[in-house]
């Protein structure tokens, strides 16, 4: 790791902030995964690593390749957009799988459908001869 | 030349894409990428997408700023849940009705939703356009509507039209 040698102080500083907090978001959010009690809820935690986890360590890359090559490498950006581009994909497959089961199994406490649950939510619509709300 | 690149900024997408992957603009990435980016328009007209027009691209950056703030700011708010002791929250499931209905538009708010953390895109119902949410912090449902129809949909139904 001699070239990392070459780099001047502020950037080294200025990557090594980066990295670190890149690190702490990618630990919170598995933290998370662990800590977070049901499963929709820890369908959030990982997003933390995602979304500003993975950038910071992207931005770090930059900083540290842009000032050790004297030019701007910019071809983290790449890896960045697919991240956002095919996290729905994974998300929503997982998602929608413990839906349809939670569904099956009739477990309480979810949606029924994507349209709200008519008697749920207004529960005067379920009885038609009652008294206005 | 329409039979060529049927998909033109696609095609130019996938062109840059592959220059900025392989970091050169030597004749042979040059090459290998014009192959992928003609390769690639063939495939997508094969798969027939619907026609889109995007439109606004000052409201396009602005958008961006502000999913770019929205991102930040929901990082801190959902790692501060996760880490504090005895968090005082309500998680829960949320429907909101959208009035988007330009496939473009909808995968490109799932894309805003799933990028900030603390909102999840569960289902979408495209007859009546109810959207199914799982929100970690489900404190104020009124705030959580407004952000997602004033914030990201309304800009979206200006852009995409």
């Amino acid at each position: 790791m001699n070239h990392l040698a070459e780099l001047p102080a502020p950037v080294a500083l200025l990557a090594s902030a980066l990295v670190l907090a890149g690190a702490f978001l990618s630990l919170a959010g598995s933290f998370g995964l662990l800590r977070l009690r049901t499963f929709y809820d820890r369908l959030h935690a990982p997003t933390i690593a995602t979304s500003m986890g993975i950038s910071c360590v992207l931005l770090a890359s930059m900083v540290v390749f842009t000032a050790l090559q004297s030019r701007l490498v910019i071809h983290e950006v790449l890896v960045g957009a697919l991240v956002v581009l095919t996290t729905p994909v994974t998300l929503m497959l997982v998602a929608r799988t413990a839906l349809h089961r939670d569904r099956l199994e009739n477990n309480p406490g979810v949606p029924r459908a994507a349209a709200p649950d008519e008697t749920a939510e207004h529960p005067e619509a379920a009885r038609p001869e009652g008294p206005p709300a | 030349m329409r039979w060529l690149l049927p998909h033109p900024v696609v095609s130019a997408g996938l062109f840059v894409f592959w220059l900025l992957a392989s970091r050169s603009v030597a004749p042979g990435p040059v090459v290998v990428g014009a192959i992928i980016a003609v390769l690639g328009g063939w495939a997508l007209a094969l798969l027939d997408p619907p026609q889109v027009r995007i439109r606004r691209p000052g409201l396009i950056l602005r958008l961006l700023g502000r999913v770019f703030v929205d991102i930040i700011r929901s990082n801190i708010a959902v790692a501060r849940i996760v880490l504090s002791r005895r968090p005082a929250r309500r998680a829960g499931f949320m429907h909101i009705r959208l009035s988007l209905r330009e496939p473009h538009a909808l995968a490109a708010l799932a894309c805003i939703l799933t990028a900030t953390p603390g909102t999840a895109w569960l289902e979408f119902d495209p007859e009546e356009g109810w959207l199914l949410l799982h929100v970690l912090d489900l404190i104020d449902e009124a705030e959580w509507v407004h952000i997602v129809k004033e914030r990201y949909e309304a800009p979206l139904l200006e852009i995409f039209r």
